[in-house]
């Protein structure tokens, strides 16, 4: 993981999402180890259709990403109600490759509990976090 | 998110096989995988840029894992014919056939190549997974011949595939052997940048290309000579990854997917490469023409999935709300940009143009029965 890149201003969960907190709302994606270990990404399943009208739970199962190779599942990091979901990766799922913390971002969150943002790992302890998991 | 990369009991498996060139691969970054109990690079740079690499220019693949046996003598063709359902005698020298070898019920124990090398010489490839209980099968039948020599040359062969469009231009510029003079499924010795080679015109992709069978010590020399010779061209190293998603738009089986030994080649569409007729029995001869005279409870077909989701192995197949069958291999097609599979289905379904759908998370998406190859290389649409 010497080339991968995982920004300190944002938190990061065991599941390998990260969260981008602005006021009372959380962005949220897949890490660039992430996306390094899926490889390239062929199709998306998010909540497409559920913007402000699902409220999302931390830990929970919230879509699907289809990579060439294999299928994995996506954790919400946080709770809240699901504010905006990106249209943009229908059509461009790649882009969680190129730019997985600009517009690789999957969908933005209204904090229902701000703690719980706490409670995610920094960048540092992300890394530490994936040394010792062994990757 | 979820990582099934990720092996929690690759710790008590034995340790894994090693081609000649895992230094190589190492040195290009290749990210190892096991496959079969070997550790191979699944990618470098990606699997679709290695996949379009292969498309439009050229790829190249270790494949030393396979594995090679040496049967020679008096008494070889008569041995082989009796493994195999294909008829080794229409091999004339330097060809090269694709058959199976079956058990008593019709099932296939392995997919293999027989290359007739010479008077009374072949040489049978066979696949990673299942070469030691191939080579225990071959030995069995062959105790007590003495007409006839086998001998285990996998350890010692190394193999390399150069694959794409550019294949031929590539490896035109390091050796003398005329190339163009090789067709399709034949082969001829050669010397490529100084390396002893049989060159076969053989491949898994659905594109035109060359298999280079070589000593293992000399792999590396020949590996890096091939990749210097083809970057120009457009060339990448290419991993398993890209290799089974251009076998899957190829149509080819894999076997453990597409065949095993609960599948008969008959199911597998491969009928085309079973001979009853050939005049000497072999085993599973009954069992196949039994099936055949009866029917075939199941067929081989490809899908292609009419939505973004991508269905895999495994995935059940339905048939308005009977289930009737299940993916045994399934990606996102790169080459057409939507996700494609195969699988086993009866055979009043298995018509071009049949409408079934595939299980996908719990979630039926239509997917249709294509004619296979899924993808035609623009040069050649038979």
């Amino acid at each position: 993981m010497a080339n991968l890149n995982h920004p300190s201003d944002l938190r990061y969960s065991k599941t390998h999402e990260w969260v981008r907190v602005k006021g009372d709302q959380a962005t949220v994606g897949i890490s660039d180890y992430a996306q390094d270990e899926l490889g390239d990404v062929v199709s998306l399943e998010l909540p497409w259709e559920d913007a402000g009208k699902r409220e999302m739970q931390a830990g929970r199962h919230f879509g699907d990403i289809d990579s060439v190779k294999a299928t994995s599942e996506l954790f919400a990091p946080v709770s809240g109600q699901l504010v905006q979901v990106n249209e943009d990766l229908r059509d461009a799922p790649e882009t969680v490759n190129t730019d997985p913390y600009g517009g690789g971002w999957m969908m933005i969150i209204q904090l229902s509990k701000p703690s719980e943002v706490d409670q995610l790992m920094t960048s540092d302890q992300y890394e530490e976090f994936l040394r010792t998991q062994g990757h | 998110m979820t990582t099934p990369q990720c092996d929690p009991n690759a710790m008590t498996t034995p340790p894994l096989k090693r081609t000649p060139l895992f230094a190589e691969h190492q040195r290009l970054g290749g990210r190892m995988v096991e496959f079969g109990g070997w550790e191979m690079p699944v990618q470098y740079s990606g699997i679709v840029d290695e996949h379009r690499a292969v498309r439009t220019a050229a790829g190249l693949f270790d494949v030393s894992h396979m594995g090679e046996f040496a049967v020679e003598g008096p008494g070889a063709l008569a041995f082989l014919q009796s493994l195999v359902p294909n008829n080794v005698a229409k091999l004339a020298e330097n060809q090269a056939l694709y058959s199976q070898i079956c058990n008593a019920q019709g099932g296939t124990i392995d997919d293999l190549l027989i290359y007739h090398l010479g008077p009374d010489r072949y040489m049978v490839v066979v696949n990673a997974g299942t070469m030691e209980g191939d080579w225990a099968w071959f030995s069995q039948h062959a105790a007590g011949k003495d007409d006839l020599t086998l001998v285990n040359r996998s350890a010692e062969t190394a193999l390399i595939a150069l694959q794409g469009p550019r294949a031929l231009a590539i490896l035109s510029t390091l050796t003398d052997t005329p190339l163009g003079d090789i067709g399709y499924y034949h082969c001829a010795p050669g010397t490529v940048a100084g390396v002893g080679c049989i060159i076969s015109r053989t491949g898994y992709t659905g594109e035109d290309g060359f298999e280079l069978y070589h000593p293992a010590a000399q792999a590396p020399a020949l590996w890096r000579a091939l990749l210097e010779a083809g970057t120009p061209h457009g060339l990448l190293p290419a991993g398993l990854g890209a290799r089974d998603t251009l076998r899957l738009e190829a149509g080819f089986c894999l076997y453990g997917h597409e065949l095993t030994e609960a599948i008969t080649p008959l199911e597998a569409d491969l009928g085309w490469s079973v001979k009853l007729k050939k005049g000497t029995d072999f085993i599973g001869r009954a069992a196949l023409a039994q099936q055949k005279a009866e029917g075939l409870p199941r067929v081989r077909v490809g899908l292609a999935v009419r939505d973004r989701a991508v269905a895999r192995a495994e995935s059940a197949i339905w048939h308005g709300e009977e289930r009737v069958g299940a993916l045994t291999s399934g990606t996102m097609s790169i080459s057409l940009g939507y996700p494609i599979g195969m699988g086993y289905v009866p055979p009043a379904l298995a018509a071009p143009g049949t409408l079934l759908a595939v299980e996908v998370r719990g979630k039926r998406v239509p997917a249709e029965v294509v004619a296979m190859p899924f993808y035609h290389r623009p040069d050649n649409i038979s």
